[in-house]
């Protein structure tokens, strides 16, 4: 049978694999999980080319769903992605740790780590992250200076939020769900006007007057780009996904 | 085999046939050119445009943009001939959005056009070049190659030495080139004229044997980040004995201060909850950190970690700084607290309490030799301890280390790389901040403990320093904002330099942006609400963490204070009495109550009514009838940011009689108002 000698094959290069291993290094066996899960480190963002604050730690798992030590981790990535260190084996608690460069232009990254199971197949998970351009980073930080303390939730003694004080909750930047469904000019509509220009809650004061149009364009940029799901931009796309 | 004789006069025997010849040899050597030109890269990659476009719902469009050939941007004010645009032909078009292929990506959005600046200003390469190669990568005859992504803010930097929103990592990082000393030994001259000036202040050294012991000097200079995780000084790598002389000869060379150190008569508070709790009062956390039991660092960054401070400071040296911290250091960015002599003792001694039995237990040292006290002096000398640190005997030496003024256009050719290292400039000065001494043995380069972003944001900010930037012309360069030397008259001047208010606030454009500017503090509040606060502050931001400190000033001391305040710094652009501050009418004030629960929303920020409002983000309003002038509230309300540029409340643009009714209803918020109405 074909399958067979394949499954042969493999295991031959394995056990070779094995002995190379055993050969340079600790005599140990290969060890192999049954599931690999993310610790730490999705979707965040950084401007093009940056560094992700938060290093990507994954965690490999066995059937029994125990952490298991000593299983290789790899990491792959989109153009211009760059990881620090791109393999290796987890800890003792196991877990591997990366940190993560993003490419140079603006948009998402996904990113893809893996481990091989017993079954010669390779457990994987996807995280996305996320590449600011200059528009976005702009967006970020008016964000962080206008925005942040009532439509981000998170609450910090540097920048207390004041989201759950608020009767009618603001929509999270993040809240694609609610967001993409509003277009480019209604964004505008609400950030200069505020939230009755659209019949929306009045805590939601107008910015127009204290913004500038390219301030308030950057917003919108920043939003399109961390919403999830990810904003697609209407219209025909004629590029091949 | 034919003879080459015989071979000769088979092809040039004949006249014609060597004329046939030579013709197509001819032809073949002219059709070189053209043939060169027509396999060319960017004519290859202006084809697969075209094929891309064809598809395309907008193809007519981006037809009808599209121009073949060599294209290019010419800016002979800034040397600027880049023919990228021949190969990266969809920059302009908008409709390109969903396009990622290169080189064909539309260009994102920046706050300049493109045919203003070109692209090699921002991006770097080699603009004249015709092939990818030669175009993006470092060549024999071309150093300069792409800046990678990561560092692009740096370019912004070339123009514009102020601050922009728009790059936060280039504003951290010469903000780090300000703070962590670098500019003590490195010199980096601006192009606007003067040289970047360093915003931190080591300590004096002249009366250090005053301050604290020569195991607690040899211990530091060991290893700074010993002592303390958020040490500014870095690690010189010195050896046992180095470190030893050096010691030595600082203890020597000291100089002793009457006043620096203070017996006190009187013993510290007998309850001990005293201590933590004048600590707390006193908000010294809103400048200094302590690390708690779980290892973070609790507090400000404005003054030194106090977590091992007992193990430093000498205990009659911390009362007398508790006491008055200007009298050891004059320039200290540390306020004069009027701390009772119970007080200083029951802080001093709470502070001395904070110390680790650990540190230091193993560093006995002998009495110092005259031969190492020499060594060490000579230490001191060739490490320049004295760019950073005042030393009495020794001159702060002149261009210390490699002038930084055009690191960012140093050529690869001038620099030393380490083996395995990739020869191009950020990676070369990234490799500098990691590990300087990696470079070459003997270097005098101390260990910094920078984070890897904090890396990014000082390469970014180095690399932006560079021969461009010093030869714009100066119409383009957007010059740094000058802090000014602005020095409050009199005695309420002194009594403000006594209390080091600049530490916190900005006043006419001088100090720091933690508290708030203090420019027209004289037009906004009342006087007796400033008399108060003085008195005794309390906070109006109930979200704030870093507080103004109580700094139990005396009764003539607030009078003083208060009269300069309300005297000069005053808006010119309005009276501050040119509105009553009381007896508007009932209407008026139910009106503008409405206003501000409805219309406006200002509860989404603001709390009237502390029962039923929520808002923490802009001050507390209970009682800002007795805060602030009503001339102040309505002009505000007009437009924030004229008075407090940016301040995050938004202009509303809201029409006079709005801003009337509003004002109305805010003043009436008064204390005692409250207070009757509690009866």
């Amino acid at each position: 049978m074909k399958g067979a000698w394949i499954v042969g094959l493999f295991s031959i290069s394995v056990s070779f694999y094995g002995c190379a291993r055993s050969a340079s290094s600790a005599p140990t066996s290969p060890v192999y999980g049954s599931a690999i899960v993310e610790v730490n480190g999705g979707k965040q963002t950084a401007s093009v080319g940056g560094r992700l604050e938060q290093p990507v730690v994954m965690q490999v798992n066995d059937e029994q769903g125990n952490a298991v030590t000593g299983a290789v981790v790899s990491f792959h990535g989109a153009k211009g992605v760059t990881f620090e260190p791109a393999s290796g084996a987890t800890d003792s608690s196991g877990q591997f740790t990366t940190t993560v460069s993003l490419g140079g232009t603006a948009g998402r990254y996904q990113i893809v780590a893996s481990t091989p199971t017993k079954a010669q197949k390779a457990a994987e998970i996807k995280i996305v992250e996320i590449a600011l351009g200059y528009q976005e980073v702009l967006g970020r930080e008016l964000n962080e200076q206008y925005c942040a303390r009532c439509h981000n939730p998170e609450s910090t003694p540097e920048r207390v939020s004041n989201y759950d004080n608020l009767e009618v909750k603001p929509h999270p930047f993040t809240e694609g769900d609610t967001l993409n469904k509003m277009s480019d000019p209604d964004l505008l509509a609400i950030i200069s006007h505020g939230g009755p220009a659209l019949n929306k809650s009045p805590l939601m004061p107008p910015y127009g007057y204290t913004l500038s149009r390219t301030d308030m364009q950057a917003l919108i940029a920043y939003v399109r780009m961390v919403s999830d799901p990810p904003y697609s931009v209407p219209g025909t796309l004629y590029t091949k996904k | 085999m034919p003879s080459p004789s015989k071979n000769r006069s088979r092809w040039f025997g004949d006249p014609g046939r060597t004329f046939g010849i030579v013709s197509i040899i001819l032809l073949i050597s002219l059709a070189i050119a053209p043939a060169k030109n027509h396999f060319s890269e960017w004519r290859r990659y202006q084809n697969s445009y075209l094929a891309m476009i064809r598809g395309r719902g907008d193809a007519v469009t981006l037809q009808r943009h599209f121009q073949g050939g060599i294209q290019q941007i010419w800016r002979p004010e800034l040397g600027a001939v880049d023919r990228c645009t021949s190969c990266h032909v969809g920059l302009k078009e908008a409709s390109l959005t969903d396009v990622s292929a290169q080189p064909f990506r539309r260009h994102p959005v920046v706050p300049h056009n493109i045919e203003q600046f070109g692209c090699v200003m921002c991006h770097r390469g080699q603009g004249i070049a015709t092939t990818v190669e030669e175009a993006h990568s470092s060549t024999l005859a071309w150093e300069q190659p792409l800046l990678p992504a990561r560092y692009i803010e740096s370019s912004c930097g070339q123009c514009h030495h102020a601050p922009l929103a728009g790059t936060p990592q280039l504003n951290e990082g010469r903000k780090l080139l300000a703070s962590s000393g670098c500019v003590h030994c490195h010199t980096i001259k601006l192009p606007e004229g003067g040289t970047l000036q360093a915003s931190d202040d080591p300590p004096s050294l002249v009366h250090i044997a005053d301050k604290t012991t020569r195991e607690w000097i040899f211990t530091w200079l060991k290893d700074p980040q010993a002592y303390a995780a958020s040490a500014r000084m870095p690690n010189f790598k010195l050896s046992d004995d180095d470190a030893r002389d050096i010691s030595a000869f600082l203890i020597f060379n000291s100089v002793s201060l009457p006043g620096d150190t203070l017996a006190l008569s009187q013993k510290a508070a007998a309850d001990p909850s005293a201590g933590p709790s004048l600590y707390g009062e006193s908000f010294c956390a809103t400048c200094h950190a302590v690390q708690n039991a779980a290892g973070n660092l609790v507090g400000g960054n404005i003054g030194p970690e106090l977590t091992r401070i007992g193990n430093k400071a000498k205990p009659e040296w911390l009362a007398a700084w508790v006491n008055n911290p200007r009298g050891y250091d004059p320039g200290t960015a540390m306020p004069h607290y009027r701390f009772t002599e119970q007080q200083v003792a029951t802080l001093a001694t709470f502070l001395q309490a904070k110390s680790d039995s650990d540190f230091m237990s193993n560093v006995h040292l002998d009495p110092a030799t005259s031969e190492q006290i020499a060594h060490g002096k000579l230490l001191v000398t060739e490490y320049g301890c004295a760019s950073c640190h005042e030393i009495s005997g020794i001159k702060k030496p002149e261009n210390f280390a490699p002038e930084l003024t055009r690191i960012g256009s140093k050529p690869i050719s001038q620099l030393i790389f380490v083996a395995g290292m990739r020869h191009s400039l950020p990676d070369y000065i990234t490799g500098k901040l990691r590990q300087p001494r990696a470079f070459a043995a003997g270097l005098k380069m101390p260990q910094y403990s920078f984070t890897p972003a904090q890396i990014d944001a000082l390469t970014t900010a180095l690399l932006s320093l560079n021969e461009r930037s010093q030869n714009l012309p100066s119409s383009l360069t957007i010059p740094a904002p000058r802090e000014s030397a602005y020095q409050p008259a009199g005695k309420a001047g002194q009594l403000m330099n006594d209390l080091a208010c600049f530490s916190c606030h900005r006043i006419n454009g001088r100090g720091s942006d933690l508290a708030p500017d203090l420019t027209w503090e004289g037009s906004s509040v009342q006087r007796k609400w400033l008399e108060d606060f003085l008195r005794n502050p309390n906070t109006l931001r109930p979200a704030l963490i870093r507080r103004m400190p109580k700094f139990n000033l005396k009764p003539e001391e607030i009078t003083t204070l208060t009269d300069y305040i309300m005297t000069v710094y005053q808006t010119p652009t309005f009276d501050h009495d040119s509105m009553p501050n009381s007896g508007y009418a009932g209407s008026d004030i139910e009106h503008g109550r409405q206003l501000f629960y409805s219309k406006y929303g200002c509860q989404s920020c603001h709390i009237i009514d502390p029962k039923a409002d929520k808002g923490y983000i802009g001050p507390t309003l209970t009682e800002v009838g007795s805060r602030l002038n009503a001339a102040w509230i309505y002009n505000w309300l007009k437009n924030p940011q004229y008075l407090r540029p940016g301040t995050i409340e938004p202009n509303r643009s809201m029409p006079d009689e709005d801003a009337h009714a509003l004002t109305a209803f805010l003043v009436s918020q008064k204390v005692s108002a409250k207070q009757e109405a509690k009866k």
